[in-house]
């Protein structure tokens, strides 16, 4: 067993893992963030791309020893005080969505598309989110979602950083 | 799928990793990125006792000049290779390669020394490595020796990396002002190359002074193509002379057949691919 302390959606967790556990199993099966799923567990799909220090990783494919002393953000921290993130919201108010299964881990990713370029053309949002399958095929309206939340997120636009209050949570189980 | 039960080190120095690679024996494996390694082991295909995860060796990570090289640490991630300054100047092959590399997600976490000892021979950064003739550093128990690309890839997923050693730098001469370009042939965005070409090549008032071509899974190891470097240098960069010269692009090359292509489709395409990646570099 290792002992891990990792922030995750802003709260800090102390855990025992096995070496071996996924990151994505640790916010599942530890903490209950169901919020990001596992799609193909062979790293293509995406479905379970999360933030580590800021970065999106698909958590499938890194181990939660290795989130010790790092910074996790989920689909489940966006929101902020009952207001969906602009991205959140654009994938709402686009219907970039079929059966909603690849939704989490294509937000976390436009998220981060947006951090290293705030004004993609179609084709960069394109292969910006090439790591994330829709197999329902609803690429069109994710494309559209993506642009109406650059458009909403240009300099101005209102801070979706964290807030750096921290108080220690328990892992449970 | 979950991995089998492994014990856990995370060294933070070179030395210490050596002294991890000693006490874990054969049964030990290195974890860079781990965009690799991690799919390997949910698959259950390695089954290790443990895993030496480098992650955190501050010297492995970072990209310096040293006199006419520049030097990028085995831990530096694709992410920071593709948007180095220093690099885009002087080494800018080995860049545009790296960002056709999977997907952002695993360019977030994969590591050029990773990728470079799994040494697949359809991944996309030993062909620019070769054709760039680096140098790979590497370290052990008697201290660091130093391999020539053309001796490092031995086979698939085979390189000059001995037991109880690891890869700690790769060493690029520069190639400051050659225009490069890697292209890429595959069949769906994040799949592997059926064949790419690495093209870096030195100009002189429209006339190819200089042409180093590298090719991706034309055998187990990458290759390079001296036949088209050689019919290059001194011609002019027209786009027959191009076409013409990348027609020596398949010679000593050994390609599999698989389910995306026959060797003789390969053939064509390392043809065809050279010359488009050529025209492109000479720009």
């Amino acid at each position: 067993m290792a002992r891990i302390r990792t922030t995750v959606d802003g709260l800090v967790y102390e855990d025992d893992v096995e070496p071996r556990m996924l990151l994505v199993q640790y916010l599942r099966e530890r903490l209950g963030k169901t919020g990001t799923v596992i799609g193909c567990d062979t790293s293509n799909c995406g479905a379970c791309t999360v933030h580590l220090d800021g970065m999106s990783v698909k958590s499938c494919s890194v181990l939660a020893v290795q989130a010790n002393g790092a910074e996790v953000l989920t689909i489940e921290g966006l929101e902020r005080d009952g207001q969906l993130h602009p991205m959140q919201q654009a994938f709402h108010d686009n219907h970039a969505l079929q059966c909603g299964y690849c939704t989490p881990g294509m937000i976390m990713q436009s998220i981060d598309l947006l951090g290293d370029n705030p004004d993609p053309s179609e084709t960069e949002i394109r292969e910006g989110i090439e790591g994330n399958l829709c197999r329902c095929t609803g690429y069109q309206n994710i494309v559209r979602a993506v642009q109406d939340a650059a458009s909403k997120m240009k300099p101005g636009a209102s801070a979706t950083q964290q807030s750096s209050a921290q108080p220690v949570a328990g892992g449970g189980a | 799928m979950i991995p089998a039960q492994f014990d856990y080190v995370r060294p933070t120095t070179v030395e210490e990793a050596v002294q991890a690679l000693r006490d874990g024996g054969d049964d030990a494996k290195l974890l860079a990125g781990g965009q690799s390694l991690l799919p390997v082991l949910r698959l259950r295909m390695a089954d290790p006792s443990l895993i030496i995860d480098l992650g955190g060796i501050a010297e492995l990570k970072g990209v310096r000049e040293d006199g006419d090289s520049v030097v990028v640490g085995a831990m530096t991630s694709h992410y920071d290779v593709a948007r180095d300054d220093t690099l885009r100047q002087h080494v800018a092959l080995i860049q545009e390669a790296t960002k056709t590399v999977a997907d952002p997600q695993v360019r977030h976490r994969g590591t050029l020394g990773g990728a470079l000892a799994h040494a697949d021979p359809a991944g996309d950064l030993a062909a620019p490595a070769l054709a760039l003739d680096a140098q790979f550093v590497i370290a052990g128990p008697d201290g660091t020796r130093t391999v020539a690309a053309a001796d490092f890839f031995e086979d698939y997923f085979t390189t000059a990396i001995g037991e109880g050693e690891l890869l700690t730098e790769i060493r690029f001469p520069k190639y400051t002002g050659w225009g490069a370009r890697y292209e890429k042939f595959n069949r769906v965005a994040q799949a592997w190359s059926i064949v790419a070409v690495a093209a870096t090549v030195k100009t002189d008032g429209g006339s190819i002074t200089d042409a180093r071509i590298g090719l991706t899974n034309m055998a187990g190891t990458p290759v390079r193509a001296r036949g088209v470097e050689a019919a290059l240098v001194g011609q002019s960069a027209t786009e027959d002379n191009v076409r013409q010269a990348a027609q020596a692009a398949a010679e000593g090359t050994s390609p599999t057949a698989d389910a995306d292509a026959g060797s003789d489709y390969r053939e064509h395409l390392a043809r065809v691919l050279t010359g488009r990646a050529v025209l492109a570099a000479v720009g």
